[in-house]
């Protein structure tokens, strides 16, 4: 046992309003603690409903460091279950996706699990006959994490049994899921495709950090927006703009105009960028779109759905969403300086398909490992992680806008260069740290 | 002037060599400007729009990722990265000189590196040839990654 565990002032000592320790992105330890108790104690999103559309579909996923399947039940609630066969450990299932049909069967000893976990059939079961089997864990069957709730199509988890509830975990924030729902004329949104899959050798959290930290753009991605925008001006100029320059392009505008786009914080460690416009405010229209909002909602509710231009959404603890063009990213920990990033990409329902091929554009532009403004970002994050494991300085900084005494259990809006946001997750951070921690040390020290 | 099957072969060849020795401005003018360079995520992806690709790059495309690799901010290239293609003899899958096209379908293991850092692809070019006034040009160019779907870290160079 480190220093870290069970020593929740030790925790929280990690976090000095405009100061955290390094530790917070560097030490095993505190890693070990994030998976044991933020990643149970906070709500985690889990896949899109479309996943797992049919009775007997199934997607493998994890929470935090926990192997996890959402499945659909033959009575078409959707289940998370943990992966692993309550015998002898065995993941259930190992494929990304797919069709169980009624019951999983682990490929090791048949033992068999209906879609909601529970046990079915064990063979040759004579030979637990007088065992207490039944007194165990094992013949409950495959264990379900603490609590599912479907919010619009997007499954979240709770893996711990007891807890904060989904509502009050998420608040106010869930009008940004909303917003990107919304957008679909059906209110409906689908999956499309698989997800863009990037590695990076550092912490999870500087990944969330950056996605409303707005006073990198212009910088770290001076070298690909900027270009962009040369390229352009050396073409005379063009009306008519290349794809990557309505992408890209934006990612160079001035400081002002990140200031003027505002940062809204909500309780519990989530916040957007883009009060007032975004990045993604001035994209082309689509033919056929406008007209289709408006049958479905009338004119008056079109224009305000659509003019809402949120830019980055970050859901405590891991996940952003960008309403305007349907994009979800997962910031998955695999170990203190190793995350897995996954880019999804949804259909509005009802929607031209043009609006779905700019979202993939943008997704693949932007996201991929093979994206030149992923390369930008990712450069950052590993010089940082590499950075931060010099001893000259023990402390990170993110003190930008910083005010005596702030308060993140309300609602709070500000200019959209303030660090306010990154603030805002580290005290949701030492809140679903410490609550589940027994606290033994600190009442012997 | 004809176009022979070896003239084919030796551009597949040409090509892969200007992306290892960094010679982008000439990798450039073999273009044909209307061209994608498209690199599917998923295996045997047949729609490059409306799912995601690792990549399905236009010209102004591919001309900002080469631009950019020598930028004096371009901090991800501060080390360069360096390329190594080691092709196979390509197929010749169609020549159809009156056309004036010609297909390709070529394995290669490609491998970059930075600093101390080394990875390696598997994977099969198919290129989509024309040729125009005599000279042979990229009409367009497909490369499946054997492991397209695996997650990487940066793939910042062109197999």
């Amino acid at each position: 046992m480190g220093y870290y565990t069970d020593n929740p002032a030790a925790v929280a000592g990690l976090v000095r309003g405009p100061q955290v320790h390094r530790d917070i992105y560097t030490d095993a330890e505190v890693y070990r603690l994030e998976m044991r108790h933020l990643f149970a104690n906070a709500w985690i999103f889990v896949g899109h409903e479309s996943q797992t559309a049919k009775k007997g579909d199934y997607y493998t996923t994890q929470i935090g460091n926990q192997p996890v399947i959402q499945v659909r039940h033959s009575d078409g609630e959707i289940h998370v279950l943990y992966n692993r066969c309550p015998h002898k450990g065995t993941k259930i299932a190992i494929d990304r996706e797919g069709n169980t049909g009624k019951f999983f069967r682990c490929p090791y000893h048949a033992w068999s699990f209906k879609t909601n976990g529970c046990l079915l059939a064990i063979p040759l079961k004579k030979g637990y006959e007088g065992t207490g089997l039944d007194q165990t864990d094992s013949a409950q069957g495959m264990k379900p994490v603490g609590e599912v709730h479907v919010h619009r199509g997007f499954v979240f988890a709770r893996l711990a049994p007891e807890g904060i509830g989904f509502e009050e975990f998420f608040g106010d924030s869930l009008s940004s899921l909303g917003n990107m729902v919304d957008r679909s004329p059906e209110g409906r949104l689908e999956v499309a495709g698989p997800p863009l899959r990037y590695m990076h050798q550092c912490n999870w959290k500087m990944l969330v950090e950056n996605q409303t930290d707005t006073c990198h753009p212009m910088v770290a991605h001076e070298s690909s927006a900027g270009t962009a925008v040369r390229l352009w001006e050396e073409m005379g100029s063009p009306e008519q703009k290349p794809a990557a320059m309505q992408i890209i392009a934006p990612f160079m505008s001035p400081y002002e105009f990140f200031e003027d786009m505002g940062i809204r914080t909500w309780p519990n460690g989530h916040g957007h960028t883009g009060i007032h416009h975004s990045i993604h405010s001035d994209y082309s229209a689509i033919p056929g779109y406008f007209e289709a909002m408006t049958e479905a909602y009338g004119e008056d509710r079109a224009k305000a759905i659509l003019d809402e231009n949120r830019h980055n959404t970050v859901y405590f603890p891991n996940i952003m969403v960008k309403g305007p063009i349907q994009q979800l990213r997962n910031f998955i920990p695999l170990g203190p300086d190793k995350t897995l990033v996954e880019s999804y990409i949804y259909r509005l329902v009802g929607a031209p398909d043009e609006l779905l091929a700019r979202t993939a554009m943008y997704n693949r532009m932007i996201n991929a490992p093979t994206s030149i403004v992923g390369h930008d970002d990712l450069e950052m994050y590993e010089r940082a992680q590499e950075g931060l494991m010099s001893n000259g300085l023990e402390w990170v900084n993110v003190q930008r806008l910083y005010e005596e005494a702030e308060d993140f259990t309300e609602t709070y809006e500000t200019n959209g260069t303030t660090e306010r946001q990154m603030r805002n997750q580290f005290d949701a951070w030492v809140k679903f740290m410490t609550c589940s921690m027994t606290g033994e040390r600190m009442a012997a020290e | 002037m004809t176009v022979t099957r070896e003239d084919v072969v030796d551009f597949i060849y040409a090509e892969a060599r200007m992306l290892d020795e960094g010679r982008y401005d000439e990798w450039l003018a073999l273009w044909l400007e209307d061209g994608h360079y498209w690199m599917p995520l998923d295996y045997q992806q047949t729609d490059p729009h409306l799912v995601t690709s690792l990549l399905y790059e236009d010209y102004f495309m591919l001309k900002l990722r080469v631009e950019r690799l020598n930028g004096a901010r371009t901090f991800s290239q501060k080390p360069k990265s360096r390329c190594h293609h080691v092709i196979q003899r390509p197929f010749v899958d169609e020549l159809d000189l009156s056309a004036g096209r010609a297909k390709t379908n070529t394995s290669m293991h490609y491998v970059e590196t930075r600093l101390d850092d080394q990875f390696m692809l598997a994977l099969t070019a198919t290129h989509d040839l024309a040729i125009v006034d005599g000279a042979i040009r990229i009409a367009n160019k497909r490369v499946d990654l054997l492991n397209s779907d695996a997650a990487f870290g940066n793939i910042q160079l062109l197999p």
